[in-house]
């Protein structure tokens, strides 16, 4: 049968995913992208801790991670909206101003 | 049995799908990937018995969010190749050594929880959706009103940056087009 070592393995694949896209991504909407990978993994997990340990509060985490994720999309993209006006790149290198 | 053959085709998916977001060269192809993974995700947990979940999951992320990206990436040229340069091999390595360690301890971490107790335990024949509107109601009523504020911070913030100047923008642009048609 399928228990929790299941899903959690599953939920650490998904999260080692999302944190390759985060390292190898230089677009900033593909990273954006891996962010939700590495929340919808996190959810994942959450919700199997709740259901086999007879909890629910990692059902409401979850949906409090579903909340904060949507506001910062909203957040995120207008900003990203903004940043391409002014530089016509969504490039990480192009937010590069101090040459460090 | 069925449960089992759900989880694994739900897994081999959902893995193919995120591994696609992760490596793929157009925008668009990642963008639709993430969306079917978003969907295969629900279908955990629906597995798992979170059925407010899986439909919050459908609603809120394949609907609103990839509608989001899908509104946002039309500002954005998507047709080109997303070109990525490795900068340094060094950070790469450091940081895939810790992402590494970071594993570990995630498939670790059960090991020292063994005196796990529920707080608010689950209800024999109660619905899943009823449970959670008397534990979101009662327990973490402050949380929700918190987060329907965060919400509305975020809604007006997404409409103030996105709009403003937006036709300025526009009239600028097409000065610059009217501008070359002049030269010509």
């Amino acid at each position: 049968m399928i228990g929790l070592t299941h899903y959690l393995v599953l939920t650490g694949i998904l999260f080692s995913i999302g944190l390759v896209g985060v390292m190898r991504r230089t677009n900033l909407l593909m990273l954006f992208f891996s962010t939700e990978i590495l929340l919808n993994a996190v959810n994942i997990g959450f919700v199997a801790v709740s259901k086999f340990y007879g909890d629910l509060s990692g059902q409401m985490f979850a949906f409090f991670i579903i909340a904060v994720a949507a506001s910062e999309v909203a957040v995120g993209l207008g900003l990203l909206i903004l940043w391409y006006k002014r530089n016509g790149s969504v490039d990480l290198n192009s937010l590069q101003m101090m040459k460090g | 049995m069925y449960e089992v053959i759900a989880f694994y085709l739900f897994a081999a998916l959902t893995i193919a799908m995120f591994t696609i977001v992760v490596m793929s060269k157009n925008a668009l192809y990642a963008m639709s990937a993430l969306a079917g993974g978003m969907i295969f995700i629900s279908g955990f947990f629906f597995l798992l018995d979170a059925e407010f979940l899986g439909v919050v999951q459908i609603v809120v992320y394949s609907g609103a969010i990839m509608a989001l990206y899908a509104f946002g990436m039309m500002f954005f040229d998507t047709t080109r190749d997303v070109s990525e340069k490795m900068r340094s091999k060094k950070i790469a390595y450091t940081l895939f050594v810790l992402s590494a360690a970071l594993m570990v301890v995630i498939l670790a971490a059960p090991l020292a929880s063994s005196s796990v107790q529920a707080n608010f335990p689950t209800v024999e024949h109660v619905g899943n959706v009823q449970m959670i509107g008397l534990v979101l109601f009662t327990k973490y009523l402050i949380p929700f009103e918190l987060a329907a504020i965060m919400l509305l911070v975020a809604m007006i913030a997404g409409i103030v940056l996105a709009s403003k100047k937006m036709d300025e923008h526009l009239n600028i642009e097409d000065e610059e087009i009217g501008n070359v048609k002049e030269s010509r």
